[in-house]
């Protein structure tokens, strides 16, 4: 079979490729405006300094290092839910993998550069290279942060390229881009073999490279001395807030695309409920780690810790803190605990409070703590300026951008996966059923009873 | 090598903020806009911190403590500095290196007693000013971290002027600012690893204590508590 004949059968995926709607260019267009107006208002940043934001004495780091923490933490959707579901050989996986991969690329991208928009000299980044101290914690992040964007890039890329070969063999648009893209890919049993190989060894890689970018995050706070952030457990605490968020943001990322460009045939249902049980597995996991560092605060009762609990339980910040223990704990478990909601407009519901929550809950670690420092300082109150939210929308919109920019140029679903699953996965689970089923089972019986069961 | 100190005497200072203004004037700190003061970003190496009340309204007594960079043994900014923009002198004193800095502000967010100030924008100075500036302290630009130096430029000049007359540095010929300036003398300054100097003396009194010295950070800026006579 060679691939030319193998297109029609997936024409769905490769349609949104070489055919582009009037909404397309209406969204570009508007997320394009938001997007300059946002370069527009840091390059003014970048002339009058950073006090054009609404950053003060106590408060030094604000919507900027929010940001940041939470636009890593949604990248941890893509590479690490990726590798998981493919070392796990969760047959399910194949259309999400691809998706999810491009959250990584893309997001991260974004949330490295938030750091630098955040440096009062951004002229002087060099200086890290140059002269960086390994002794501090930013720089083990910059170091994390570039292995994982690199390992990430790579692996969103190696198995994007049996399907670039398909796009190279189908001629017409952007043929010679696709031609040094796809690097001879012919589909061979060699290439096939090398490709898969790489990819194995990427996937195993990939996650403690993911864990450890998140695991560094958290310690850029864990390491100081300040009172709510001085927590053995933040790595961890850190890590799971990061793919709970990820897992939110790759459902709705899943939910707007499968509208958008008729995947219906490809995200079914049952993809969406197993990502929801997954997401309701990472709430009940958030809610215990959150239970745990605050009570053990509450309960050690030291006075400068006390000040920062109590500005988040019942001072300024408490109604962001109970948005977040509702749009992370309560919505989230009401709808997905329960068989009835636990439906498409359910999980998106759930999914968008918990992006909401999870970018309130770096807003709740990071700022509390900086407004109330151990010695009586008059502090005033912190609220970003304008430059802050555009830069935050302009972020949100180079996010989406990018995922439709992504969608023009390379196929959202894995069509190679989704054909080798077609035929080869009944083969491979009714091995892996002959292995783990008790007694001994005829190879020929068991695959013929699987294709019949389906 | 000596180690600088400083002792601040609670029972002589009266908080008239001369070292606070000394201080402001000696090392060229940026004069803000007063809306930007309103919002938290007014400029003091050296501040007075209103630390507690004593007694019911309206017969209040409010305890001043004059607050400049503790200059820790242990300091916590320098541990996460990521270019090495600030560091521990010989001598003790927590230098900061402007060209350096990337305005990161991760030592500001790791400073327990919040000293450190930033440069958020540049603006312009009165006139006045711009003509008194001191021309051994370098203004900073935009975008980088400050702090006290325990006006380290003056132990420059003292070194050299001690070097030019062929002696050695005696105590006395380097004292910061706002030591300088207290008009009660609140403020002790010198060499803590002498055992003989005023400073070392006073630091091992009694009433010495350092702010918020259980976190390990070892001041070597010591407060003499205000006691009340027995009248």
């Amino acid at each position: 079979m060679t691939y030319r004949d193998m297109n029609d059968e997936d024409e769905t995926l490769f349609k949104p490729i070489y055919q582009t709607g009037k909404n397309f260019y209406i969204l570009a267009a508007i997320f394009s405006t938001v997007f300059l107006i946002g370069i527009g208002l840091y390059i003014r940043q970048l002339v009058l300094g950073l006090g054009v934001t609404g950053m003060n004495e106590p408060v030094t780091w604000a919507f900027y290092i929010v940001d940041f923490v939470f636009f890593i933490g949604i990248s941890h959707a893509g590479t690490l839910i990726s590798a998981i579901l493919r070392l796990s050989k969760a047959e399910w996986r194949r259309p999400i993998t691809r998706m999810a991969e491009v959250i990584t690329g893309i997001v991260l991208a974004i949330g490295g550069l938030h750091p630098i928009i955040d440096l009062g000299r951004p002229d002087r980044i060099m200086h890290l290279f140059e002269r960086g101290r390994l002794q501090s914690p930013l720089l083990w992040d910059v170091t994390s942060i570039t292995a994982y964007f690199t390992a990430s890039t790579i692996y969103l890329y190696l198995p994007l390229i049996p399907d670039i070969a398909l796009l190279r063999d189908r001629g017409g648009k952007l043929e010679n881009l696709y031609k040094i893209l796809a690097w001879g890919y012919k589909g061979t049993p060699e290439q096939k073999h090398a490709l898969e190989k790489a990819i194995n060894i990427l996937m195993v890689m990939v996650i403690p490279i993911a864990v450890s970018v998140h695991t560094i995050i958290a310690w850029i706070f864990g390491m100081t001395l300040q009172p709510g952030w001085h927590s053995t457990i933040f790595g961890p605490y850190f890590v799971v807030g990061a793919i709970y968020s990820g897992i939110a943001a790759l459902l709705i990322v899943m939910i707007v695309f499968r509208k958008a460009y008729h995947f219906e045939d490809y995200l079914k249902e049952i993809h969406f409920q197993y990502l929801g049980t997954l997401l309701l597995i990472m709430s009940l996991l958030w809610t215990y780690f959150t239970f745990a560092e605050y009570l053990t605060a509450f309960y050690g009762h030291e006075p400068a810790e006390m000040r920062v609990f109590f500005y988040k339980f019942n001072g300024g910040y408490a109604p962001f803190f109970w948005l977040m223990v509702f749009c992370n704990f309560i919505l989230p478990v009401v709808i997905l605990s329960n068989r009835r909601l636990k439906k498409l407009p359910g999980i998106l519901m759930a999914s968008i409070a918990v992006v909401i929550g999870m970018w309130l809950e770096r807003l709740i670690i990071i700022i509390p703590t900086l407004a109330n420092p151990r010695l009586p300082y008059p502090t005033g109150v912190y609220i970003p300026s304008l430059t802050e939210i555009s830069l935050f929308a302009a972020a949100v919109s180079a996010f989406v951008l990018g995922f439709m920019g992504f969608s023009k140029l390379f196929p959202l679903i894995s069509i190679w996966e989704i054909k080798e699953g077609r035929l080869q996965s009944v083969h491979e689970v009714s091995a892996r059923l002959r292995e783990y089923l008790p007694g001994r089972h005829d190879e020929k019986q068991v695959e013929a009873t699987l294709k019949a069961e389906i | 090598m000596p180690k600088y100190g400083m002792v601040i005497d609670l029972n002589k200072c009266t908080s008239c903020q001369a070292c606070v203004t000394a201080c402001k004037l000696e090392n060229n700190v940026q004069i803000v806009p007063i809306e930007d003061a309103i919002n938290g970003r007014a400029m003091f190496w050296m501040k007075m911190l209103t630390m507690e009340y004593d007694g019911d309204y309206p017969d209040i007594k409010p305890k001043a403590l004059p607050r400049n960079c503790m200059q820790c043994d242990e300091p916590p900014c320098i541990k996460v500095c990521p270019v090495r923009a600030t560091y521990k002198r010989d001598d003790g004193i927590v230098a900061q290196i402007y060209p350096q800095c990337i305005g990161c502000r991760y030592c500001m967010a790791n400073c327990p007693y919040t000293v450190k100030v930033f440069n958020w924008h540049k603006t312009e100075q009165p006139q006045e000013i711009e003509k008194s500036y001191n021309p051994d302290v370098s203004v900073r630009p935009k975008g980088v971290v400050e702090k006290c130096t325990f006006c380290v430029h003056r132990l420059q000049i003292a070194q050299e002027k001690a070097k030019a007359e062929h002696r050695g540095l005696e105590p006395g010929d380097y004292v910061p600012a706002c030591v300088e300036v207290c008009p009660v003398s609140a403020i002790l300054f010198g060499d803590l690893d002498d055992p003989q100097s005023d400073v070392s003396k006073a630091s091992r009194d009694y009433r010495a204590f350092g702010l918020l010295e259980e976190l390990g950070t070892v001041p070597k800026v010591r407060y003499l508590n205000a006691i009340e006579s027995e009248e």
